[in-house]
C-alpha cells in the first residue's frame, strides 16, 4: 500500500492538496498515481498567472508508459510552478508529496477544499479502484 | 476471468518485488521498480529477461528444409553452418505477417524455431497444417525456460555459469548457437546489445537466475524490453506489423528472400506483385527533439496525407522521444509534424535505428 499523508486532501483522480500558511494551496500527484504511471519524463504544468477551474484538466504528466492529465483540485490562480521538474521530472517519482509538487494555487473559493477527501477516504478509494 | 499462465521464474519475480501484469495471457514482470533504471543497466552493464513465455518449436524430418523453405519468407537454405540462425517472417497467402521468428539449423534435418507468445498457438496450428504435405514433424517444446542476458557485460558474466560443455558459447558469432542434451545457448537478443538467449530445463531456471543475479546481472521487465528494442530498431509483432501488414511497409523487405526464383513460399506471389507495383507506405524512424512523447497511434502530418506512429516512447538512452511511423511512400521531407494531443510538434525523419551497442545512431540536437 502506498503512502498518503494525513495532513493532505485528495481527489478521486489522485491529486493531493496541501493548505499553506499564506492561504495558498500546493498541488501534486499521489504516491499511488506516480506508481501507476511509472518513471516520469515530462511535466507540463499550467503557467503561473493562469486561472484554473476545479475538475478541469490543467496539466499533463508523461511517463515512459503513458501521458496522463492532471485535474485541478480547486479553482483559482496559479501562483507558482515547480521549475525543478523541467530538468528533473523523476522528483515526482522519488518524492511525490514533497520535492515533486507540481504547482501552487491561490484559491478563489477556499470552501472547495471541503469537497476533497481526507487520507482515510482516499485510501479507501484507492483500495476500491484496485 | 481466466487464470494467467506463469513461467518457471514466477516465484523469482515475486521475490524480486516485480510489478506483474497480464501479457498475452501470461503473468509477466513489467518492471522491478524502475523501468528507466532497468533500461540503462542493459545499455551500461548487464540485465536478464524472463522470456519463457515465448515458444520453442522443433522441426524434424527428411523434408524439414523443404517445409521451412515453403513456410518462411526468409530462406533457411542460407544456413550453411550447424547452429546458425536467421530471422524470418511467416506470411499468410495474402502476404500478411502471421508472426516473426528466429530459426536455427541444429544439424541434419533438424531445425528449432522460437516464436512469439501471443501468436504461439496460431503459429503452431498453421505450421502443423502446412506440415501435412511434407514428411516432417512439428513439435512444440513447452518444457523449456528461456532467459535472455543482454548488455556489454552479459557474456563475461554469463559464461562461467553455463554448463562446462557449453563454455564455447563465448566464441559464438551473432545469430549462432551451441547446445547439449538439455541446454541451448544462442548469441541473439532483442536489445541491440551483445548477449545470450539461453533455453534450459524449467527446473534449472530458478537456480540459474539466482546465480546470474549474484554475478550482478539485474532482472529487467517487459517495460524496458520494449524501449530497448525500439531504440535498437527492432519491430514488435502486433504493434509494428500483424497479419494485415505488408512486410514491405514495415521495414522487413530485407528478410524476404526472393533471390531463388525456383523457391515457392507462402505469400511470395503477393509480395512480388507489390514489389513490382510499389507499396503505398514505408516505415521511418522519428525523433521528437521537443518536449512530448510519440506513442503508438500518434498522427503524423505529411504533404501527402497522414502517417501514423506504430511504436513510440521516450528513449531512456537518448533523453528524447523516438518512434517508428508508417508514412506515405513518396514523402521525402526531413521534417514532419506530430499531432500530440492537439499540439503540432516538429519531428525529424531518420533511419529507424536509434541505439546500437550503447552508442546513439542518430544526431542529438540537445
Amino acid at each position: 500500500m502506498s503512502e498518503a499523508p494525513k495532513d493532505l486532501k485528495y481527489t478521486k483522480s489522485h491529486e493531493w492538496v496541501r493548505s499553506e500558511a499564506d492561504g495558498s494551496v500546493t498541488v501534486g500527484i499521489t504516491d499511488h498515481a506516480q506508481e501507476l504511471l511509472g518513471d516520469l519524463v515530462f511535466v507540463e504544468a499550467p503557467e503561473a498567472g493562469s486561472s484554473i477551474e476545479a475538475g478541469s484538466a490543467c496539466a499533463t504528466v508523461e511517463s515512459v508508459k503513458a501521458a496522463s492529465d492532471i485535474y485541478a483540485p480547486i479553482s483559482g490562480e496559479v501562483t507558482e510552478v515547480n521549475e525543478d521538474l523541467a530538468d528533473s521530472p523523476e522528483k515526482v517519482n522519488e518524492s511525490p508529496f514533497e520535492d515533486g509538487w507540481l504547482f501552487k494555487v491561490k484559491p478563489s473559493d477556499a470552501g472547495e477544499l471541503d469537497a476533497l477527501m481526507d487520507a482515510d477516504a482516499y485510501a479507501a478509494h484507492v483500495e476500491a479502484e484496485s | 476471468m481466466t487464470t494467467l499462465k506463469t513461467t518457471p521464474l514466477h516465484a523469482a519475480h515475486q521475490r524480486a518485488g516485480a510489478k506483474l501484469v497480464d501479457f498475452a495471457g501470461w503473468e509477466m514482470p513489467l518492471h522491478y521498480g524502475s523501468q528507466m533504471e532497468e533500461h540503462k543497466r542493459v545499455r551500461e552493464s548487464a540485465g536478464m529477461f524472463d522470456v519463457s513465455h515465448m515458444q520453442v518449436v522443433d522441426i524434424d524430418g527428411p523434408q524439414a528444409q523443404a517445409f521451412l523453405r515453403y513456410l518462411l519468407a526468409n530462406d533457411v537454405a542460407k544456413l550453411k553452418t550447424e547452429g546458425r540462425a536467421l530471422y524470418s517472417c511467416m506470411l499468410n497467402e495474402a502476404g500478411g505477417v502471421i508472426d516473426d521468428l528466429i530459426i536455427y539449423w541444429t544439424g541434419g534435418a533438424s531445425y528449432r524455431a522460437v516464436v512469439n507468445a501471443a501468436t504461439a498457438e496460431g503459429d503452431i496450428a498453421h505450421m502443423q497444417k502446412v506440415a501435412k504435405d511434407f514428411d516432417v514433424n512439428v513439435e512444440p517444446r513447452p518444457e523449456f525456460a528461456l532467459i535472455a542476458i543482454q548488455g556489454p557485460q552479459a557474456v563475461e558474466k554469463t559464461l562461467p555459469l553455463l554448463p562446462d560443455d557449453l563454455r564455447s558459447a563465448g566464441d559464438l558469432k551473432p545469430f549462432s548457437a551451441v547446445w547439449n542434451d538439455t541446454w541451448f545457448v544462442a548469441r541473439t537478443g532483442y536489445t541491440g546489445e551483445d548477449g545470450f538467449e539461453v533455453m534450459l530445463p524449467a527446473e534449472a531456471a530458478d537456480g540459474f537466475w539466482e546465480k546470474l543475479k549474484a554475478a550482478g546481472v539485474h532482472p529487467i521487465g517487459l517495460g524496458a524490453r520494449d524501449t530497448l528494442r525500439l531504440e535498437a530498431g527492432m519491430n514488435l509483432y502486433g504493434t509494428d506489423m500483424d497479419d494485415q501488414t505488408n512486410p514491405l511497409t514495415a521495414n522487413l523487405g530485407w528478410t524476404i528472400a526472393l533471390k531463388d526464383a525456383e523457391r515457392d513460399f507462402i505469400g511470395r506471389a503477393p509480395i512480388e506483385r507489390s514489389k513490382a507495383e510499389g507499396v503505398p507506405e514505408r516505415m521511418v524512424g522519428l525523433v521528437l527533439d521537443g518536449r512530448g512523447v510519440l506513442r503508438g497511434g500518434t498522427r503524423i502530418e505529411t504533404e501527402a496525407g497522414d502517417g501514423v506512429v506504430t511504436s513510440g516512447s521516450f528513449s531512456p538512452s537518448l533523453g528524447v522521444s523516438v518512434a517508428f511511423a508508417r508514412i506515405p511512400a513518396g514523402v521525402e521531407a526531413e521534417e514532419l509534424h506530430a499531432d500530440i494531443r492537439g499540439r503540432k510538434l516538429p519531428v525529424r525523419v531518420v533511419k529507424p535505428v536509434f541505439v546500437r551497442n550503447g552508442e546513439p545512431q542518430i544526431e542529438l540536437n540537445r
